[in-house]
């Protein structure tokens, strides 16, 4: 077997010893460091990536509050303006309804005040109407003739018992 | 067989440059040709795949940052935080494994780590390191790794000679295991590519199928090993560096 | 007995090593697919560990064909 042929054991260790340590040393200086600096700088690069897009994502989730609670500011407003209209409204209805009671109550009492004169005189006609023919129905009867006072005396006692 | 023909030839040493430095033989032989090509690989292709530093990475440049990111993962997972520094020491070990193991899978080339004292020199070399950590980091109380907790006095006498011969086998286990299938694969395929030769057109066919899909089986190896290697490499840095079992 | 005869049938013996090997593939397997079958979602978190267990396994028998090797070539 060559391989345990013991004349050739120095030279593989020499050159072993020598190859590995140059191999060492390119990959402890040179390589590695290489390496791990590209690495290095990927991973930062990643890392200020999503850094940055986690601050954009933040930036627009506070422009989307923003804009939410504009949004709400203003349906607010819209809602006050409503009531307030309302409420103006109903005020303005309110005072035009009183006044509207007032102005018919007015007239319902000025009507009833007409009515009521029209019914005094209405009686007062009815009264001297019923003299006259009382008067005369008595003459016819008895031939006498009743003083006008009399008549309304007595129409005024008869009214005053029949009510 | 004739010995150029062997399933074992391909495993020879041959002497490039004979060199001689105070009596020890250092010639260049060219299982130092291909661990030089090895370390030329590795240093080429991840530096000159990171040359651009792109940002979105291209294809060579996703592989030298996979093959850093694999070695990363399994250094966090399995020591921890404190596994941080020796990264580009398991880093070393796992890229020369595994660029040895994929260049000796090209036909005519050298498999440097089919040879045991290649294997073992490497083992040993993780496993001095992993010691001299322990120490290191914890001085005398590195000893009591050797000491399993909660067991019964008298049972100690027999486990801490268990303990420590297990401990020192560890070198031994890692450099067989990777020196094994390196050989025992390399040979498999030799052995069927002289079938096929043998067989010749009329019967070479099956042998050639099957070392079709020995091929693909080397190559999972070749990284599989590489893998179990550094793995390995990990959970011993991590017993030295938490001391516990 | 020939020192010739007596490393083949050593050699021969060596491969025993397989027997447990075969055991613990065919059980590294076994499992994974039994317990893949049971809880699909797990089955690709422990297909490292498959591997990983495989090459182990692997590597045990690996070690009886080295020894079949040094009793032969050695």
């Amino acid at each position: 077997m060559p391989q345990l042929n013991f004349a050739d054991f120095p030279p593989q260790l020499v050159w072993l010893a020598i190859s590995f340590l140059v191999l060492y040393v390119a990959m402890a200086k040179i390589a590695v460091p290489r390496i791990a600096e590209v690495l290095e700088s990927r991973q930062d690069r990643i890392a200020r990536d999503l850094d940055e897009a986690k601050r954009l994502s933040e930036e627009s989730d506070k422009a989307k509050a923003d804009y939410e609670a504009a949004l709400e500011e203003a349906r607010a407003k819209a809602h006050g303006m409503v009531t307030e209209l309302k409420a103006s409204i109903a005020k303005e209805q309110d005072a035009s309804r009183v006044e509207l009671e007032a102005k018919l109550a007015a007239k319902s009492a000025e009507a009833e005040k007409s009515i009521a004169a029209a019914k005094d005189e209405a009686l007062s006609n009815v009264r001297q109407i019923a003299g006259v023919a009382a008067k005369a129905t008595v003459s016819k009867l008895v031939t006498i003739d009743l003083a006008d006072t009399d008549v309304d005396a007595a129409i005024e006692a008869s009214a005053k018992g029949r009510v | 067989m004739a010995e150029g023909q062997s399933p074992l030839a391909q495993f020879e040493i041959k002497r490039l440059v004979e060199l001689n430095a105070g009596g020890l033989d250092v010639s260049f032989t060219n299982s130092s040709l291909f661990m030089v090509i090895a370390v030329a690989a590795i240093t080429l292709f991840l530096t000159w795949s990171m040359r651009g530093r792109a940002m979105v990475p291209g294809r060579m440049q996703s592989m030298a940052e996979l093959s850093y990111e694999f070695i990363a993962n399994m250094l966090k997972e399995n020591v921890g935080s404190e596994g941080r520094k020796y990264f580009p020491f398991i880093f070393s070990v796992f890229m020369f494994v595994l660029f040895c193991n994929l260049i000796g899978m090209i036909p005519y080339s050298f498999t440097v780590t089919s040879h045991i004292i290649v294997t073992f020199g490497l083992a040993a070399l993780v496993f001095v390191t992993v010691t001299l950590v322990g120490i290191f980091r914890h001085g005398f109380k590195f000893l009591s790794f050797f000491v399993p907790s909660g067991v019964p006095a008298i049972l100690l006498v027999i486990l801490i000679p268990i303990e420590i011969i297990s401990y020192f086998v560890r070198p031994i286990s890692l450099s067989v295991r990777l020196f094994a299938n390196m050989l025992a694969g390399h040979t498999l395929m030799k052995v069927f590519g002289a079938f096929v030769i043998a067989l010749s057109w009329w019967g070479g066919w099956l042998p050639l199928a099957f070392i079709s899909a020995l091929t693909g089986l080397e190559f999972l190896v070749a990284f599989l090993q590489a893998y179990v290697f550094a793995i390995l490499s990990c959970l011993y840095l991590n017993d030295a560096i938490h001391l516990h079992h | 007995m020939e020192v010739e005869a007596a490393k083949m049938i050593g050699a021969g013996l060596a491969t025993i090593a397989l027997a447990g090997v075969g055991l613990g593939l065919g059980n590294i397997f076994g499992s994974y697919i039994s317990g893949s079958l049971r809880n699909p979602a797990a089955a690709p978190k422990v297909f490292g560990n498959v591997l990983l267990a495989f090459a182990l396994t692997e590597a045990v028998a690996l070690f009886a064909l080295v020894i079949a090797f040094l009793i032969l070539f050695a």
